[in-house]
């Protein structure tokens, strides 16, 4: 297994992983980690950024989300997830508010779930480079999460889910997963 | 101004953006199962869901701002072909693939720079709405950029069917760019944006991707209006009664 090396972080990923830090509620926080994307299991709702804010308000725990796509379908099953978690852990009462802004962005991925993604069989998304300065999706070259081979091409804009978008590699023949920029 | 209520002015906003993205959005996803090929059924369907997706977003924010306990499924639901206020341009039939492509890339053209005026609303859950549907454009105008690129300048069939649904598509875009004293009050407010203005820009993109697709961009001598003020196609009540059955014939039904 080639070791790859580690992007330089977002800004956006440091701000939100200062805010979890800076939090007085580390157990809750560990709670809610338990939640995983219903569509990618390995990857929790904070690795993915789905999970934007916890705070605790007048008594209650207030746990902010936010969707990735407008219509992704995994929102109702994310919120009864965080509900059940909760509840499991007496954790009560709380509120499960959505925010659309900021929108989500996949600067949010934390390095640990670019890493999941990675060994999961999904090509995580390549930051910065002039390919994506419209925030699209490459014709060719993200690398092949299976070999590491960077000949790999584009084969469908949209995969499987909105925010997938389907490769092949040219050099060991598997088709694979790219989690799109966004 | 005085009587201009711009709660209720917002609330009638977020449906009318709401009604445009789910019968869009229905008319996408009649696509699902039926794409030409495997990839692009699933591109279609995704588009879709990206739509349904604002809708629920416009609604659960209409919904809210009427306060009267009503859900994003009362407005997606149960309101009849009258009261939906969608461009007329959303709701005809997807027709062939050309079709659906040709529609695409005139919406995909006007969102692109639609929504990043709204992005700039003072009401900043609409603000927040069109932030995210931005993105989802950006991709979605990719496609239908390359589909019109390799329809128009394809084989004389893909041509012909190409410029077709241009010409039967070109006079209900006029709508897009309308306005009446409700949606110019809110822009002049902040909270709306000046559609008129976007015409120029959108007619440019436009035309400049038609020629590169050696098509012809369609003369300005007919228009259709209505949607902004219940008046539809008949084609709008056939989409409802396929969309709305189910909820209103089991009302509240759940699995
Ligand atoms: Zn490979």
């Amino acid at each position: 297994m080639v070791t790859k090396s580690i992007p330089v972080l977002p800004f956006a990923w440091y701000e939100r992983a200062q805010r979890r830090k800076q939090s007085a509620l580390t157990p809750i926080w560990e709670v809610l980690d338990q939640v995983k994307d219903p569509e990618i299991p390995v990857l929790s709702i904070w690795d993915l950024g789905v999970l934007c804010d916890l705070q605790a308000i007048d008594g209650k725990y207030v746990v902010s989300i936010t969707p990735t796509y407008s219509g992704c379908p995994a929102m109702e099953t994310i919120r009864a997830d965080i509900a059940a978690a909760l509840e499991a852990a007496q954790l009560q009462p709380y509120e499960i508010v959505t925010r659309l802004s900021p929108a989500w962005t996949t600067d949010w991925l934390s390095p640990q779930g670019r890493e999941q993604l990675q060994a999961y069989g999904i090509a995580p998304p390549a930051g910065g480079g002039c390919a994506h300065a419209q925030g699209l999706t490459p014709e060719a070259g993200i690398e092949c999460p299976h070999c590491s081979s960077s000949n790999t091409r584009r084969i469908s804009e949209f995969g499987s889910t909105a925010c997938k978008a389907l490769f092949q590699c040219q050099d060991c023949q598997e088709p694979f997963d790219y989690f799109k920029h966004f | 101004m005085s009587d201009f209520n711009l709660k209720a002015a917002t609330q009638e906003y977020a449906t009318r953006l709401g009604d445009d993205a789910v019968v869009l959005g229905h008319r996408l996803s009649e696509w699902t199962s039926n794409g030409p090929f495997l990839e692009e059924d699933i591109a279609l369907s995704n588009v879709a869901l990206d739509y349904i997706g604002r809708a629920r977003m416009y609604y659960t924010y209409a919904a809210e701002l009427a306060g009267n306990g009503k859900t994003e499924d009362d407005f997606a639901y149960t309101r009849d072909m009258r009261e939906y206020r969608n461009l007329l341009i959303h709701e005809l039939p997807r027709g062939d693939f050309a079709y659906t492509m040709v529609r695409q890339l005139l919406v995909d053209v006007f969102n692109t720079y639609y929504l990043p005026e709204l992005a700039k609303s003072a009401d900043s859950t609409l603000a927040g709405i069109a932030q995210k549907a931005i993105k989802e454009t950006r991709y979605h105008l990719r496609r239908s950029h390359e589909w019109t690129l390799r329809l128009g300048d394809g084989t004389e069939a893909s041509h012909q069917r190409m410029q077709r649904a241009l010409e039967s598509l070109w006079g209900y875009t006029h709508e897009l760019f309308d306005a009446d004293p409700l949606e110019l009050q809110l822009a002049d407010a902040g909270i709306g944006v000046h559609n008129a203005a976007l015409r120029p820009t959108w007619l440019a993109q436009v035309s400049a991707i038609l020629t590169e697709a050696t098509l012809t961009v369609p003369k300005d001598d007919w228009a259709v209006r209505g949607g902004r003020v219940g008046y539809h196609t008949e084609n709008l009540g056939h989409l409802l009664n396929d969309m709305q059955f189910l909820h209103r014939a089991y009302p509240g039904c759940q699995w």
